[in-house]
């Protein structure tokens, strides 16, 4: 989607930025043997955009954000990460695996990821937790990792729990350090895959509220959620997948307001709040 | 004749001493290096490639498969049976006059043997790694290598202490039969007391003792090893999540 089709809340935050290309995916295809979960989907994602990406349990949301960063190995597309084209190369498996290990590397220390079940690695502290990736990935010093780190802990509101272990932390605490480990890697885009699904309901809150700011922020965001509030709200572009291709898109304004399609009216009368 | 004359033992502490000195070097030294050893062998055994994980497969079967004294008696007694090595050994060569040392065999193979366990607990602690945790490491992009370093290793490091303790009490009274290749050990020194004074209950209940101590003690020190790196495991005790 184009700036002309930016939601008017997000404008005053962001439009003294130029509208940089970050991510696109091009006719994006995943099976799993015979079972093909993406049946070619595409989206572009301009430095700014909160893109929100909905659609039922089983729809191909969550398989189509992991093959962005190459958790999965898409089948078939493009990818093109800041404007330059991912090489791909066909693995034994028959999908398409990142031809360079050092671009890969590069696409994920560009694209942060926070995932459903925040993934925090458990022997660590939350403070070791957001520093580690700097350190051990982007090289810094550890000084400095670690002003950065407790920066960012501060920022999500966690910084208190800094020598605590993971486990001893509620959901929400643990999904806004996985929130903080993510943007110590600086990076240029966020992906959230269900970030607030393994969360009890009065633990949701917390993170949106959290990532409603950093969209405030003008952070490039893709989110893959069930919170419709958010869709709404906070992000500029929704894209609506259904059985793996995209059944309706745009400014989620008028997509969630008055869907076209029957599919997403069907999601919607489901799922509206 | 009294069924228990302390006299017995005070008589000869100087050579139980010296029996507890070789059981804890023995023990001690063949646990480090089993230790040391496992860490990149456990890697191995992990290994997709059956080329490397077969190997070490087949080593850790057959040293769990087979009594440790037999081990023990294997290499004693098998080394000189070959030619080549009784050719290294008239030849002085460093390395194989070795294996006429009992006590260098008593090392070969109880390294080798607490090895191979060490091999397995360490592996199957590694498999148990949270698919969630290797699943952030790849995506912060981490490689292969660097999040075995980083997240797979002293994460099943930690998680295999309590398994592991047991592996340690295991080998200290393993580490008893290194009289059958002429050590004197802990337990060697009581059957000489033995058959010196015909004295079973003293040298036997003695040493018996010293090895239940033993044992406490590591079984207090693991207690520590948990409470320091199995504390993320461990319930939230108030006060985690301090704002020191």
């Amino acid at each position: 989607m184009a700036g002309a089709s930016r939601a008017p809340t997000q404008e005053n935050n962001m439009n003294h930025k130029a509208s940089v290309e970050q991510v696109r995916v091009e006719d994006l295809h995943k099976s799993y043997g015979d079972h093909e979960v993406l049946k070619g989907v595409s989206l572009t994602a301009n430095s700014g955009d909160v893109i929100s990406i909905i659609g039922s349990s089983g729809s191909g949301k969550s398989t189509w954000l992991r093959c962005i960063n190459f958790l999965e190995c898409p089948t078939a597309g493009r990818i093109l990460v800041a404007g330059k084209e991912v090489a791909l190369v066909r693995n034994r498996q028959g999908d398409l695996a990142v031809k360079d290990p050092r671009q890969l590397q590069q696409i994920r220390t560009r694209l942060s990821m926070v995932f459903q079940h925040f993934n925090l690695w458990s022997h660590m502290t939350v403070l070791e937790n957001v520093v580690e990736a700097p350190v051990h990935v982007l090289g810094r010093s550890k000084a400095e990792a670690r002003e950065r780190a407790e920066r960012y802990l501060e920022r999500v509101g966690v910084w208190k729990f800094r020598d605590a272990y993971p486990a001893h932390l509620s959901g929400g605490q643990q999904q806004r350090v996985a929130i903080a480990r993510a943007l110590a890697m600086e990076p240029a885009v966020l992906l959230f895959d269900e970030p607030t699904s393994a969360l009890d309901p009065e633990l949701v809150g917390e993170v949106l509220k959290v990532m409603r700011s950093l969209a405030e922020e003008g952070r490039t965001m893709m989110v893959v959620t069930h919170e419709m509030g958010f869709a709404r709200e906070v992000s500029n572009h929704v894209i609506f997948v259904h059985q793996g291709r995209v059944e309706e898109e745009g400014d989620p304004k008028l997509v969630l307001r008055q869907p076209q399609s029957e599919r997403l009216q069907q999601f919607l009368s489901g799922n509206l709040k | 004749m009294d069924l228990f004359d302390p006299q017995v033992i005070t008589g000869n502490l100087p050579q139980f001493w010296r029996g507890l000195w070789m059981t804890l070097q023995l023990t001690t030294i063949a646990l480090l290096f089993g230790f040391v050893a496992a860490i990149p062998l456990a890697v191995m055994r992990l290994s997709r490639n059956p080329l490397v994980a077969t190997p070490v497969a087949a080593y850790t079967y057959f040293f769990r498969g087979t009594p440790m004294l037999v081990q023990l008696l294997l290499v004693y007694y098998g080394a000189s049976q070959w030619e080549w090595m009784r050719a290294a050994w008239e030849a002085g060569h460093p390395l194989w006059t070795l294996f006429r040392e009992p006590y260098f065999c008593a090392l070969f193979a109880f390294g080798l043997n607490t090895c191979a366990y060490t091999v397995e607990i360490l592996a199957g602690s590694m498999r148990n790694t949270p698919h969630g945790e290797l699943e952030a490491a790849k995506a912060m992009g981490m490689t292969r290598l660097k999040a075995l370093q980083r997240i797979v290793i002293p994460s099943a490091l930690r998680r295999m202490i309590p398994t592991y303790s047991n592996e340690v009490i295991l080998m200290l009274q393993g580490s008893a039969i290194a009289s059958a290749v002429t050590l004197v050990d802990l337990t060697g020194a009581a059957r000489n007391v033995y058959s010196r004074h015909f004295a079973p209950f003293e040298a036997f209940v003695f040493v018996g003792l010293i090895y239940l101590m033993l044992t406490f003690v590591l079984v207090g020190l693991f207690k520590l090893a948990e409470q320091r790196w199995l504390a993320h495991l461990a319930p939230r005790k108030a006060g985690a999540g301090r704002s020191s």
